[in-house]
């Protein structure tokens, strides 16, 4: 027998040992990483403190303008980037090839840049301000520039997954309803979007998760004006310099929601 | 020449293939068949208006669908053809009952659904009604296709290969039913298939293309006797299946 290679023996010490243990650390360090920054927001202070903090003046407002922004933000969203990414995913000419990348640019745009970008399109010397001033309107450091950050950064998550979910449809579905007698717009409202509903479902949410944790690109072009424009990231970045179990509680609310976020985005896409 | 029945003659290339032919189907189905990428399935997109030939017309009852040189290009939702595809197409979010009213030339909702039932009943499918299209089996899917078509009142119809996903077991059955309801119809139809025995279901000419143009036409028999081709002959020498 001694003369037979050991079946176990090529696989010794690297095999048994390093490998799983190497494999194992750089596990346990990703795991901790996320694990623990989650535990120390829930874990460092009494709830009732947390809930006295919600109390704070701040707190009130910043829910109204991240409610009702990220409402309009979404709606925006899924008004327009539904048709677009019906449009997208029908025609496959080197022009939609360029639209679909541009709309997905903001994926990788630090929110810094965007919000640099949202000013020198929209602000009072970019380049729509004069026409903007003509009509009156002044978007930067409003609740409409909030929208539109908003918008901006979130409307790729949106648009990438109904453009997946349209072009999952079968073609055949669309000429036979057309066969039927269905007009083009029938054809959308009455199969393409109810067949794609899961999809298109839990794009929004992500996209709204999204929206909800937009800073960079809000700070820069709405500002941080408490009860107009200070949405509830912002709050938590004011809330640090004075009130850090503030900060925490809203964290907290804000864990919440994205972790609720999740939980519905893999219930809507499972197949 | 303004003539009863569906009319159609196509020229121009479409991706690879090179297409010359011309049809004209009255009150009995005729059958198309031929080798994969011979333009079968195009021939349909085209009398549907999915495609549009470089030259050509497609007419029906003496109405222009189609026609290159007067510029006329009806929309497919207008032309009032029916049509069913190979795979199986019933609208997954819809009861059957809602599937088959999807097409019913009504204003009304009740009145659709009631034509709907109408026709299901008139098919012996009554029973699927409140089924959704993922508790039926393939027969029964291909079943409520057809009479999803039959309910919008079309006045030509087209099968694509109707019977090729279904098994074999019931593939025969199937057929009959098909084949019973679209020669009952009595209006233009083309069936599109590999297959001799839909031939020989549902009766009427044979039009055998290769390549983008007509090899052979004439009843199956005619075929059978003087094969043009050796796709014909292999088409025509396939024994009926049990």
């Amino acid at each position: 027998m001694s003369e037979r290679p050991d079946p176990r023996a090529g696989r010794s010490v690297l095999d048994a040992v390093l490998w799983p243990t190497a494999v194992g650390l750089a596990s346990g360090v990703l795991v901790l990483l996320v694990a623990l920054p989650i535990a120390g927001l829930l874990l460092t202070s009494s709830p009732g403190a947390l809930i006295r903090a919600l109390g704070d003046p701040m707190v009130g407002p910043a829910l109204g303008v991240t409610a009702s922004t990220t409402t309009v933000s979404l709606a925006l969203i899924v008004a327009c980037g539904t048709p677009l990414a019906w449009l997208l995913a029908r025609h496959r000419t080197r022009a939609a090839r360029i639209v679909e990348t541009l709309v997905h640019l903001p994926v990788v745009l630090p929110p810094a840049v965007a919000g640099v970008a949202l000013l020198l399109a929209f602000g009072r010397r970019g380049l729509m301000g004069p026409p903007l001033a003509a009509l009156g309107v002044g978007l930067p450091f409003s609740r409409a520039a909030v929208v539109l950050a908003q918008a901006f950064v979130a409307a790729p998550f949106y648009v990438q997954a109904a453009i997946a979910a349209f072009r999952r449809l079968d073609p055949d579905l669309v000429l036979v309803a057309r066969t039927l007698g269905a007009s083009r717009p029938r054809v959308f409202f009455t199969v393409a979007v109810p067949i794609s509903w899961p999809a298109l479902g839990a794009g929004a949410a992500l996209s709204w998760a999204r929206a909800l944790g937009e800073f960079g690109a809000t700070l820069l072009f709405a500002g941080n004006l408490t009860g107009r424009t200070q949405t509830l990231p912002l709050a938590i970045y004011t809330a640090l310099e004075s009130d850090l179990r503030a900060a925490q509680s809203l964290s907290i609310v804000m864990v919440a929601v994205a972790f609720a976020v999740l939980v519905a985005v893999r219930a809507g896409t499972r197949p | 020449m303004s003539t009863a029945g569906l009319e159609v003659e196509i020229q121009g290339r479409f991706r690879a293939l090179s297409m010359d032919l011309a049809l004209h189907a009255t009150d009995a189905p005729i059958v198309v068949a031929g080798p994969n990428g011979a333009g079968k399935t195009t021939l349909l997109m085209a009398i549907l208006g999915a495609e549009t030939p470089a030259r050509g017309h497609v007419t029906l009852d003496g109405v222009p669908l189609f026609d290159r040189a007067r510029d006329v290009d009806v929309p497919v939702e207008r032309r009032r053809i029916g049509y069913l595809p190979q795979r199986y197409t019933l609208f997954p979010h819809l009861a059957v009952l809602d599937n088959v009213a999807y097409g019913v030339p009504a204003v009304h909702r009740p009145e659709r659904r009631r034509r709907a039932a109408e026709t299901l009943a008139a098919l012996g499918l009554a029973s699927l009604a409140a089924r959704r299209p993922a508790e039926l089996s393939g027969g029964e899917a291909q079943r409520v296709a057809l009479a999803r078509a039959l309910a919008s009142e079309p006045r030509a119809l087209l099968l694509d290969e109707p019977l090729a996903a279904l098994d074999a077991s019931v593939r025969r059955e199937v057929r009959r039913f098909i084949a019973a309801r679209v020669r009952a119809l009595a209006i233009p139809a083309v069936v599109v298939t590999h297959d001799r025995a839909d031939a020989e279901a549902f009766g009427g000419e044979v039009v055998v293309i290769e390549r983008g143009a007509v090899v052979q036409r004439g009843p199956l028999a005619a075929l059978a006797a003087a094969p043009a081709t050796e796709f014909v002959r292999r088409f025509v020498d396939r024994s009926p299946e049990g």
